[in-house]
């Protein structure tokens, strides 16, 4: 038995998104009420529910929420802001204090992740031991968010209300992340990982030992460009250039063969709209106009840190 | 026929070209893939249903956060956060993004996750880079503003991406290990822990360059709309 397991957490969340979707409804005022509260509403259902529903009618509701987005019916409320006059009050009134909640986040992931998940209470485990940061930051935000109320005097309403503002700033970017997985997952299933392995080979002379570390990493970047996940390009361009070409052909080390070309995906990571939520949806929860504004100003690094790898690679695996 | 299994690449490449809304694209990709692989239009919808549901967790914190960050704004954090930096001697914009991004580097070596972006980089980097900006420069074009924000959306990905891979128990070494398991190569965890330390220096140091950029940057921006004005 677990106290915070995933499944907690979802409901949590469910019942979150299911008093926005309320809040918009009664919001008269909100210029496409009916498609941003369906948006709020199926993605509740999601949360409470999507354990129990048949997959194909999730597949069928996202092909909904898909087409509201296209038409541009999930959008924010407009809102009357808060005067800054009151912000700055309310921040000379609470002063340093105002940090408390919002260290109290971390400082529970620190404890949990040194001391609470390595005590098991009799049988009973304080986390799911799968997901454990996970697991901590679900219980970090419900203390901050107790932490706070007291604070602040404010009513759960409000915290309600500030939150949902929060998750209207991304709107319907909030579907990017699990869509992205989910279309990696459907690439990995059609194999188009063994064609681009296979177009790779045939293209490049990998005869040449430093030849063969360049088509790896570039090769595991460029498919993380294309999947948006390293994870997912890892095993393709491993098993399809690495292994039989720098390891088996070469005789490379395969440890730092691995360790780098997997850092070498994660500069694709910074590369690629298709890792949406390090790098879509923190635009919009930062309210930038450009939305690919993230990318932008990772790009010199991640194609520095590239070229940095291929030279660590290069160096090192033929060596060690 | 293999080729037609990369049809999604060029349907991302033009629906991106296109500005059509990013959900539209990745859904017509993931669709026209799967029926290039020989799928129903029902078998794909219930992979991706499917697919879908088991990724849940993916937005959980953004959701489970947004209430706390969301009242503290409300009750001024990120006011106190500009107080704060405006305070501090030195600080300028880069030098706070640098700091944060070395700091949640050594940390997720370590093993502990403190950062994220609605938890950290929203309600207290960005203001206190653009609290830094504007004690040294003064009010801050909208366009020098989005920079730093962007700027601080970065080190949170490259500290979390670059020192991650240090720390062994990480889900990115396990991955590594099992591949290798399953191809009967021996490979310890150790090294592929130990391997991303150069990696991870170097990410330190193209940060602080980048940084010092940004800073450089910064001032020519506010220069360049404070002349106007003065004209």
């Amino acid at each position: 038995m677990t106290l915070v397991s995933l499944q907690t957490l979802y409901v949590i969340a469910g019942i979150l998104l299911t008093c926005i979707a309320i809040n918009t409804v009664k919001n008269r005022a909100h210029l496409r009420r009916v498609g941003t509260a369906l948006f709020w509403g199926a993605l509740a259902a999601i949360y409470l529910f999507g354990g129990h529903l048949p997959p194909l009618a999730i597949g069928w509701i996202m092909l909904g929420l898909v087409a509201l987005a296209a038409t541009r019916q999930i959008t924010a409320p407009k809102e009357t802001p808060v005067p800054a006059e009151q912000r700055a009050s309310e921040a000379l009134r609470l002063g340093n204090r105002i940090f408390i909640p919002a260290l109290v986040i971390p400082a529970t992931a620190v404890v949990s992740t040194l001391v609470l998940s390595k005590i098991p209470l009799g049988g009973v485990r304080l986390f799911d031991p799968k997901q454990p940061t996970l697991a901590a930051l679900g219980l970090g935000s419900l203390l901050a968010l107790i932490v706070a109320l007291r604070m602040t005097r404010a009513k759960p309403r409000e915290s309600l209300h500030e939150g949902g503002r929060l998750l209207h700033a991304i709107g319907w970017a909030m579907l990017l992340p699990q869509l992205l997985a989910a279309l990696g997952g459907i690439f990995t299933k059609a194999g188009v990982g063994e064609v681009i392995a296979r177009l790779v080979t045939d293209t490049f002379p990998t005869g040449n030992p430093f030849v063969a570390v360049v088509v790896y990493c570039v090769g595991m970047a460029l498919f993380t460009i294309c999947l948006g996940n390293a994870f997912a390009a890892f095993p393709v361009i491993t098993l399809g250039v690495g292994l039989p070409i720098i390891v088996q052909q070469h005789h490379g080390n395969p440890a730092i063969m691995a360790a780098i070309g997997m850092l070498s995906g994660y500069c694709g990571t910074l590369l690629t709209p298709m890792a949406a939520n390090f790098n879509l949806v923190p635009a919009m929860l930062l309210e930038l106009r450009d939305p690919h504004a993230v990318i932008k100003a990772q790009a010199p690094i991640g194609l520095t840190l590239l070229a940095v790898n291929i030279l660590i690679l290069d160096f090192c695996v033929y060596r060690f | 026929m293999m080729w037609l299994k990369l049809i999604g690449i060029p349907v991302v490449a033009i629906g991106f070209a296109l500005r059509l809304n990013t959900l539209l694209v990745v859904m017509a990709a993931g669709i026209a893939t799967g029926l290039a692989a020989g799928m129903t239009f029902n078998e794909v919808l219930e992979l991706f249903g499917r697919l879908f549901i088991e990724n849940r967790y993916m937005t959980l914190p953004v959701i489970l956060i947004a209430p706390v960050i969301g009242l503290l704004e409300r009750h001024g954090l990120r006011e106190r956060a500009e107080t704060l930096i405006r305070r501090a001697r030195g600080a300028t914009a880069g030098r706070v993004i640098f700091l944060y991004s070395l700091v949640r580097q050594i940390s997720i070596a370590l093993g502990v996750n403190i950062g994220g972006h609605a938890g950290a980089v929203r309600p207290i980097i960005a203001p206190m880079a653009e609290g830094a900006a504007h004690a040294q420069h003064g009010p801050l074009p909208d366009e020098t503003r989005d920079t730093i924000r962007a700027h601080a959306a970065a080190a949170e990905n490259i500290g979390n991406f670059f020192g991650e891979d240090v720390f062994i128990a990480v889900g990115a070494v396990l991955l590594m290990k099992g591949v290798f398991d399953a191809q009967h190569i021996e490979v310890g965890v150790w090294p592929l822990a130990l391997w991303g330390i150069p990696t991870a220096i170097a990410a330190s140091f193209i940060m602080a360059w980048r940084t010092r950029v940004l800073d450089r940057r910064i001032r020519r921006e506010t220069n360049a709309t404070q002349g106007k004005e003065e004209a």
